[in-house]
């Protein structure tokens, strides 16, 4: 009996997983077969975007941009965080801290958007502006940086806040699962307590705070609602590493989102296409993560 | 290298929890010494402490003295991660660290101290250590590959060679045969034996016959109810302990009547 319900829900998760491959297909099709000339009059494509090709590119690069931004700002805090929580804090401290981390966990995606695009862009653009003029002070670099600082790094460090607590989560687990047998091991060896987290925590660690990160990715791949209200969305997207700048790059889910209520017919399967990509993006990033983690499984704490 | 550890009326603590009481004891360089004793009389409470490994168990503390060579291990500007560089531990289970391969478990304490480390030093340094703990011929043709998948014995020796790579002044070992068989027990015994000549050797053990084997003096431990701390019975040349014990307590432990 248990056995069958087992099976069945795998079964069911494969069956959902195809499904909703299949959706993206069939519903995209239309544009991928469709003539850029259809596509430009009535697929809705931006102007100067001759096909879907230039159009789903820059939009690929945009969301890959946000989520790599954010994945690099997150995870080392996070680390950091669950370290603190794991081997530096007294146990009250902790508590208090791991309470807080799960609390912003909590919060709605869309009070993270308005909290990015109301408080934090316009504070924060005169940081931004600052880097932007540093670094065109490097001859040949020119950075530009909008004032109003909804830009990709303030969605990417919105992002970065809303991945911030599953990365601690799963990283403060597996970091408190190292075996007391190793940390003493180091200890032994005259380790300074940075030393045993060095030579005993991180690499036990390591293939989980991998598959943290990759969990933070996918939620920064797919996130919609906090990109959507921190970018402006009138202006189109581009392939650009102004990231100070707006209206030069966005991400594919935002993109649906904003131009979906007003599509219709083809325009509405060229946004599923982009969301095929987005679903392509999401399984190779996570196939990719398995690679890492089993590359070197010899080394493992598992034998 | 090898010098003497002297522990002077050494009250352990963990909390208000009096461990380990009132123990005096001296180890000589360039022996084995051994602890036996009933589960909990405090053996492995008394090892640690020789390296402050105990200090990891919050609440944990001392009364008395420790002293290398008349250097009081807990005065008030003695760092413990000095005290552990100098005073090498083996543990109960094999413990190399997993991601690290065979070179690099040799290597860990060593790199702990200094960073740069020539390479061909390096190499050098492994066979040492790995010649010392009788594993070289066993595992020279896979250096590189991962610690973790060594036979336990082999591990345990790999644990040894890792201990004395940095070349301490002493050798805790905290039961290092408990998780081994019997051949990998001998090899062990046997290489404690050698290693002897060159450290202080202190070996906590539930086997009688490996104490006699193995070591030149035994200290008793035991304690008089659970919830009493252990003490310190009595330690002398382990012929003497095995033949004729002052105390009867050792003699009733030793003879097999109780614990």
């Amino acid at each position: 009996m248990f056995r069958w319900a087992a099976t069945g829900s795998g079964v069911l998760l494969l069956l959902v997983l195809a499904a909703v491959a299949v959706f993206l297909v069939v519903k995209g099709w239309a544009a991928f077969t469709a003539s850029d000339a259809t596509l430009q009059t009535e697929g809705n494509l931006p102007a100067g975007v001759g096909n879907l090709a230039e159009y789903i590119g820059p939009l690929i690069f945009g969301t890959l941009v946000a989520a790599a931004l954010a994945l690099a700002m997150a995870t080392p805090v996070a680390v950091g965080i669950a370290l603190f929580v794991s081997h530096y804090a007294p146990r009250r401290i902790a508590g208090a801290v791991g309470f807080v981390i799960d609390l912003l966990a909590a919060i709605p995606s869309v009070v993270f958007g308005l909290w990015g695009a109301q408080l934090l862009a316009p504070r924060i653009a005169p940081l931004w502006q600052w880097v932007a003029d540093v670094l065109s002070a490097i001859p040949g670099v020119t950075v530009t940086a909008t004032a109003t600082g909804r830009s990709m790094a303030t969605t990417a460090l919105v992002l970065a806040i809303m991945i911030l607590p599953i990365i601690t989560a799963v990283s403060r687990e597996v970091f408190k699962q190292t075996p007391r047998l190793h940390e003493e091991a180091a200890l032994a060896l005259g380790a300074t307590r940075w030393e045993v987290i060095r030579t005993a925590v991180l690499p036990f660690g390591r293939s989980g705070v991998i598959s943290a990160a990759m969990l933070g990715l996918g939620r920064a791949l797919g996130e919609t609602m906090a990109v959507l209200m921190v970018l402006s969305t009138s202006t189109g997207a581009g392939i650009s590493f102004q990231i100070f700048d707006s209206g030069v790059l966005q991400t594919i889910a935002a993109n649906i989102a904003a131009k979906f209520p007003d599509s219709s017919g083809l325009a509405v399967n060229t946004l599923i296409a982009t969301g095929l990509a987005l679903f392509v993006i999401t399984m190779a990033v996570n196939m990719v993560a398995r690679w890492i983690v089993s590359r070197r499984h010899d080394f493992s704490g598992a034998n | 290298m090898a010098q003497r550890i002297d522990a002077k009326d050494l009250n352990i603590y963990y909390g208000d929890f009096l461990a380990v009481a009132g123990v005096t004891m001296s180890i000589e360089p360039r022996s084995v010494t051994a602890l036996i004793g009933p589960s909990g009389c405090g053996k492995s409470t008394f090892l640690r402490s020789i390296n402050r490994m105990h200090e990891v168990i919050p609440g944990a503390r001392v009364e008395g003295t420790v002293a290398m060579d008349g250097v009081d291990l807990y005065g008030p500007d003695v760092d413990p991660v000095a005290v552990r560089r100098q005073i090498g531990m083996v543990f109960q289970r094999p413990n190399p660290f997993p991601t690290m391969s065979i070179a690099e478990n040799v290597l860990a304490g060593v790199r702990l101290n200094n960073k740069r480390l020539p390479k061909a030093d390096a190499e050098d340094l492994v066979e040492q250590a790995l010649t010392a703990a009788n594993l070289w011929k066993e595992v020279k043709d896979r250096l590189h590959r991962p610690g973790s998948g060594l036979s336990g014995g082999q591990q345990q020796r790999l644990c040894i060679a890792r201990a004395i790579a940095v070349r301490p002044q002493v050798l805790l070992m905290d039961e290092p045969c408990s998780a081994l068989d019997p051949i990998s027990t001998l090899a062990i015994e046997d290489l404690i034996s050698e290693l002897k000549a060159s450290y202080t050797i202190v070996i906590v053990t539930h086997n009688m016959q490996q104490a006699a084997r193995v070591s030149d003096r035994t200290g008793f431990f035991n304690l008089e109810a659970t919830g009493k701390p252990g003490r310190l019975i009595e330690i002398d040349d382990t012929a003497t302990i095995f033949s004729s014990p002052h105390e009867k307590q050792t003699e009733d432990y030793i003879s097999g009547r109780f614990g």
